[in-house]
């Protein structure tokens, strides 16, 4: 036995080594616990809002619409190669009423829950359709009209049938309303109302009591979606962690916390990148994308629903009125050559859906870079060189989504030369530019242009076709700003909207995809790639043909 | 001096009305929409009504101002059409952060352009003097804009010892005097307070000059004087001047430097007034002009009433 008190005995010595082993696991534990921390730079100036209708184009439904909340369907993100298409989400079916087709009945998922713990119900759904489109409703936040109710122009009410069933009404039959419903996150009823009842009882007028209740919400939000809200700082940055308890086990998050940082400056972006202060740089500068990849970190891109064009005015006075002319102008740009001028980032546009999408089509017209047949409609169409054509092209310097229009620009003026295109730019400052788009070609802010060059979103067959070739979305319903008028496309177009069945809808609008590439309505220039950089460190990213992306599957080193 | 610091304030008060005026006025005139960055592209006419009648851009001009202004003097500057917040709330957090930067830059400004400012006035014709001028005239003319992302390269990205952007290692809004929050000052205040010190060194340097060239010096220094006690003399005829202009300068840096707070994501007056324009959210650019427009009135009054304090050959004048 040893007397001396710092030799263990025997008998103390397996207590010692389960301290030991005890200190170890529990170092371990620690290191293996360390917070897995996701920093975001986003392209934003601000936090898009985290009331459940993000702002800020689809920036805000990227990072914080999807990962806080859901909706009744959702965009399939998983794959980088297949075309991204609606899936269910809160919805787990659903269908048109055969006898009335603006009725729809969405069957609901059970066991789902809100942040803050009261049940997702059609109750639920009818108090967010109420908060964008009742004018009636408590809840009713015009903020949020902006962002939403046009991305579902034709969805009128919502009525509970049971708990997990919800009947949505439309103002007119609407095969596109699934898509649409993309748009429609899921705040939770019950937490607004507990905002509600903390605005002081000195507020007295009813929409001043639902303005506060909803600044109020946004500032500690509660969707049903893989991350919750944890900090906001008003222009500074918004931190979510993760929901453990997501209804989805295949997209229960991995990373702890996420942080969003808006930095609308590409090369402060980029900087913060390099200098370790981000995991993650949306629309690095261009021309820093070889030290990007010189220091290690990795870039993502791919083709996004996106449409860089120039839209043709077919008002008489236009030469683009004349298809010869339209089609001439799609066959002399070498897209290849620009691509090279935008370092690869852009995918050539053969159309508005490429091939492979559901919605792309078998046009006739094929859209490439070829001079000699380009001129030889323009030859058919009377110009030539000795006579060319003057056209006046509306467009901004910057703006958003816009790429880099003014050098995109200036190489089109040049390849369009070749087919006897006279191009003369009307640059004006992005809000005209986007002002003017809605008024038309007609208006005197157009300044007498043939074609105007906004660039447009395209995720939905709304968005990416209805409304610039229906007669019925001329200016001022909608962005046929052109004023292009065809009873053929608008046939076209109410088969698609009436058809239920969804293959047989994609085929319909196939059928109006391949219609409107052999008219060319638009000079079809270039599709965005959505341009990322990341560090090395995180781990499991697929960067969909979308303008989303999945931060739940992710991880990180 | 009650009766000069009344008369001074009752000059301010109808300039201050001349500039809100003026502030509303310009953003109305601007081309565009004011909705067009909460409206989707295609949003009905109806839709388009019912949003100018909500924020009130329905109403005739003179109707929107008078609403506007009373509005104001009440302390409400309306909501930002972008965010639903109150502007005032977004306009004072955002002149908080740009007081702190405006206030180490004009530190910084201050004593660089001072001292380069005295030596080159004390050692004219010298090679201080040249190196010193160099220093000043580089302050004043280098592109700010490029001077920062310059430095953000080389101590941000290359070496990697200070923060890029943002105003705190947490962003949890409220500013500690630590070195952990100091760090993020750094950069974009050096590169503000190029401006002032450009400014102040040339001012310094030829009134030092011009002090130094005049009969009473001479005559110091011929009463056995030491260098230091002239010093003093100098220093003190010119301070008024060095303090109006140092006073113009803060001024100008409270404005907040739209593309320095750009470069660097501090969330400053030139950062939110970027957003504003960008967003074309006619409240929040309003509401923070009127701010800015009315601490730079306040701005000059005070330092009028310290020249006076300085100097009160002034309010005799």
């Amino acid at each position: 036995m040893s007397l001396n008190p710092l030799t263990p005995t025997r008998a103390a010595r397996p207590f010692r080594l389960a301290c030991i082993a005890a200190l170890s696991l529990a170092c371990c534990t620690g290191a293996f616990a360390q917070e897995k921390v996701l920093r975001i730079a986003m392209t934003a100036g601000d936090i898009p809002r985290t009331s459940g209708q993000p702002d800020q184009g689809y920036e805000g439904n990227r990072f914080t619409g999807i990962p806080m909340y859901d909706s009744l369907t959702q965009w399939d993100l998983s794959s980088a190669t297949k075309p991204s298409v609606v899936i269910p989400d809160l919805a787990v079916s659903w269908a048109v009423d055969a006898k009335d087709q603006t009725k729809w009945i969405f069957k609901l998922r059970p066991g789902v829950k809100f942040h803050d713990g009261t049940p997702f119900n059609a109750d639920a759904v009818v108090w967010n359709v109420g908060k964008v489109l009742d004018k009636e409703a408590p809840q009713f936040d015009p903020a949020q009209i902006g962002v939403t109710a046009s991305r579902m122009p034709t969805l009128r009410t919502a009525r509970k049938v049971d708990d997990l069933t919800v009947e949505l009404t439309t103002s007119e039959p609407d095969s596109f309303l699934p898509i649409n419903l993309t748009n429609l996150f899921m705040a939770s009823p019950a937490h607004w109302a507990k905002k509600l009842a903390a605005v002081p009882a000195s507020v007295t007028d009813k929409a001043e009591r639902s303005k506060q209740a909803w600044t109020a919400f946004a500032a500690d939000s509660s969707g049903t979606g893989p991350f919750k809200q944890s900090k906001f700082v008003s222009r500074e940055r918004l931190e979510m962690v993760k929901n453990a308890d997501y209804w989805d086990a295949k997209r229960r998050p991995k990373i702890d916390r996420v942080v969003l940082l808006p930095l609308p400056e590409a090369s402060a972006r980029t900087a913060a990148l390099m200098s370790g202060q981000v995991d993650w740089i949306e629309a690095p500068a261009p021309d820093s994308l070889d030290a990007i990849k010189a220091r290690g970190f990795k870039l993502y891109s791919n083709l996004q629903p996106h449409l860089w064009p120039w839209q043709f005015s077919v008002l008489p006075d236009s030469p683009f009125k004349d298809k010869k002319v339209r089609q001439a102008a799609n066959l002399c740009v070498n897209r290849t050559a620009m691509k090279e001028l935008l370092g690869g980032l852009m995918a050539e546009a053969t159309g508005i859906a490429e091939p492979g999408d559901p919605w792309r089509g078998n046009p006739t017209f094929q859209i490439k870079y070829d001079v000699p047949a380009g001129q030889k409609l323009m030859q058919e169409a009377g110009y030539s060189a000795a006579k060319p054509v003057k056209v006046k092209v509306q467009t901004s310097a910057s703006g958003s989504g816009q790429m880099q229009p003014l050098p995109m620009n200036e190489f089109i003026q040049q390849s369009l030369k070749d087919c006897y295109f006279d191009v003369q730019f009307d640059v004006v400052e992005w809000n005209t530019l986007f002002s003017s788009w809605r008024l038309g070609a007609k208006d005197p802010g157009a300044h007498g242009a043939n074609a105007t060059n906004v660039s447009a979103a395209t995720m939905d067959p709304f968005f990416a076709m209805v409304r610039f070739v229906s007669t019925k979305a001329q200016p001022p319903v909608s962005n046929n700003w052109g004023y292009y008028s065809d009873p053929t496309m608008d046939a076209l177009v109410e088969k698609a909207r009436t058809t239920f069945d969804d293959k047989q809808r994609d085929t319909a609008l196939a059928n109006l995809h391949a219609h409107i590439v052999d008219e060319a309505p638009f000079l079809f220039v270039a599709h965005d790639v959505g341009p990322r950089a990341m560090s090395p460190k995180v781990k499991g990213v697929v960067q969909p043909k979308s303008w989303f992306i999945d931060l739940a599957t992710m991880d990180m080193n | 001096m009650l009766a000069y610091l009344l008369r001074r304030v009752g000059y301010a008060l109808p300039i201050m009305l001349g500039v809100s005026f003026l502030c509303f006025m310009l953003v109305h005139i601007a081309p565009g929409d004011p909705l067009v960055a909460i409206l989707p592209a295609d949003a009905s006419a109806d839709l388009q009504q019912q949003m100018m009648k909500l924020y009130g851009f329905d109403r005739s001009l003179p109707e929107q101002f008078a609403h506007w202004l009373w509005r104001a003097l009440h302390g409400d500057l309306g909501t930002s059409i972008a965010t639903s917040r109150p502007v005032a709330q977004e306009v004072f957090k955002a002149v908080g952060n740009t007081f702190m930067l405006a206030a180490m830059a004009t530190l910084i400004g201050f004593f660089f352009g001072a001292l380069f400012g005295f030596v080159a006035g004390y050692f004219r014709n010298s090679w201080a003097d040249r190196a010193a001028s160099f220093i000043s005239v580089i302050g004043v003319s280098v592109p700010h804009y490029w001077l920062g992302m310059v430095l953000v390269i080389v101590f941000s990205s290359q070496l990697m010892w200070l923060p890029a952007t943002g105003a705190g290692p947490d962003g949890s809004g409220a500013w500690k005097w630590d070195l952990e929050h100091i760090k993020y000052m750094v950069l974009p205040a050096i590169t503000m307070s190029f401006i002032p010190m450009g400014i102040v060194a040339r001012t310094v340097r030829a009134l030092v000059a011009d002090i130094l060239s005049q009969e009473f010096v001479i005559g110091l220094r011929a009463r056995g004087l030491g260098e230091l006690g002239v010093f003093k003399h100098v220093v003190k005829n010119c301070a008024p001047t060095a303090l109006a202009v140092m006073g113009l300068q803060l001024g100008y840096l409270l404005g907040g430097s739209i593309l320095i707070e750009t470069v660097f994501a501090w969330p400053g007056t030139g950062f939110l007034l970027n957003q504003a324009i960008f967003q074309r959210d006619l409240p929040l650019l309003q509401g923070t002009i009127l701010v800015l427009a009315l601490f730079f009135v306040a701005l000059n009054l005070v330092v009028d009433v310290l020249q006076t304090v300085f100097d009160p050959r002034i309010e005799r004048a």
